[in-house]
């Protein structure tokens, strides 16, 4: 089973929850699907690591075969391709590799050219897997890398958690789109509650069966907590705004194999999420 | 010389748009024959890269110069790439910046942003 972890901002503790359930298990798969800034490894140190670069597909134009028909730049939606003068401009940036204008060029004067854009780690830390996905700097687009990520192939035997990017757009979606179910990942303030409206808005539009974390949890009013509530989400448990907690993560140390309190907690959680999980699959099968 | 300018609507008292590559109509205005010419801009509701549609229906249209309060980095590229100046408007007054542009006023746009590209990841 696939289970996303997400949250609408970064800093909010999708990285801190995937990794300590992934490290709860007896054996899982922890997929890094946060691109841009992927930071689950540093906890993971995994070895024996493997890399695989991810390319995307590009037009390229060779100028003799080029009429100047117009048929390619009228064909991308994307507006991707220009026409100025006697010469077919290319903007890569733009580009979504659908390979459309390739296939429409009536004189072949297009055919396709890879662009390395980033690259998947992929290593093992005691009974974690470790999968991790990386957009080089200055592209901008890490969808490919996700589809490269979550390819069946690296789904784990029992668990897989996917640490989702921060927010609640495209790259979000691609990472959530084959999940079982989702952790959103919520802050107890305004702001926090904000941000989990929006994720909340985003795993409703694609049916997701999901429940709440609430991270960071002090004594007094919880506004993230009264969401849940007033619209009946279910909350799966509440990590404390603590210094041991607080000071493990930031070494950079799971506490899971660290502390056994929290070894108890992330153990409890995990109980909480399979069953969760495996009763929303048997009623949604 | 064929002129162009991104217009809020089809008649000349009406103002320039403040955006050129999702702008709803363009005058070309002929500064010779004075005539004047409102097309749509088929980019305005485009998915991505509007401002490349939209520069690519501008230099299709044989101009010899834009007239634009900004431009984007590709529509940028776009409109250098066929030689056609970019001018930057003084105000929102079609006429009045015709009348700037015949009277050698205006100057050239300097400062070209970066886009407001609706990326992915944002």
């Amino acid at each position: 089973m696939k289970i996303a972890v997400l949250s609408g901002k970064g800093g909010t503790g999708k990285t801190l929850v995937s990794v300590n359930l992934a490290a709860a298990a007896k054996e899982a798969v922890y997929i890094d699907c946060d691109v841009e800034e992927p930071n689950g490894y540093l906890f993971f140190k995994p070895e024996k690591i493997e890399s695989e670069k991810v390319s995307i597909k590009l037009p390229y134009v060779d100028e003799k075969r080029c009429t100047g028909c117009h048929k390619c730049v009228d064909f991308c939606k994307f507006n991707a391709l220009t026409y100025i003068g006697t010469k077919l401009y290319v903007f890569d940036e733009v580009c979504h590799s659908c390979g459309g204008c390739v296939l429409l060029c009536p004189e072949k004067a297009l055919s396709e050219r890879d662009k390395v854009i980033g690259e998947v780690q992929k290593g093992v830390s005691e009974n974690v897997t470790v999968i991790t996905g990386i957009l080089n700097t200055g592209e901008a687009s890490g969808i490919q890398i996700i589809k490269k990520l979550l390819d069946d192939k690296n789904e784990g035997k029992n668990l897989t958690f996917i640490d989702c990017p921060p927010g609640s757009a495209c790259i979000v979606m691609e990472s959530i789109k084959d999940a079982d179910y989702c952790i959103l990942v919520a802050e107890p303030s305004l702001f926090g509650v904000h941000n989990l409206a929006m994720v909340y808005d985003l795993i409703k539009l694609f049916k997701k069966p999901h429940g709440v974390v609430l991270n960071k949890c002090l004594n007094g009013e919880n506004p993230s907590e009264k969401f849940c509530l007033e619209k009946g989400i279910n909350i799966l448990g509440k990590l404390p705004f603590d210094n041991e907690l607080g000071t493990l993560n930031s070494n950079a140390l799971i506490s899971v194999r660290e502390s056994e309190k929290y070894r108890d907690v992330f153990s409890s959680l995990l109980q909480t999420v399979t069953k969760e999980v495996q009763y929303e699959t048997a009623i949604n099968s | 010389m064929k002129i162009a300018m991104p217009v809020d609507d089809k008649i000349m008292e009406s103002s320039v748009c403040i955006t050129f590559g999702r702008t709803p109509y363009f005058l070309i205005y002929d500064t010779e024959t004075k005539e004047s010419v409102f097309i749509d801009n088929s980019a305005a509701a485009s998915q991505g890269g509007a401002g490349i549609k939209a520069a690519q229906t501008v230099v299709d249209n044989q101009v010899g110069a834009l007239l634009t309060p900004r431009c984007g980095e590709n529509a940028a590229k776009v409109i250098n790439a066929a030689n056609v100046k970019i001018y930057k408007t003084i105000n929102d007054s079609i006429k009045d910046n015709i009348a700037a542009f015949e009277e050698g006023k205006l100057l050239l746009l300097d400062e070209i942003h970066a886009g407001f590209h609706r990326h992915e990841g944002a």
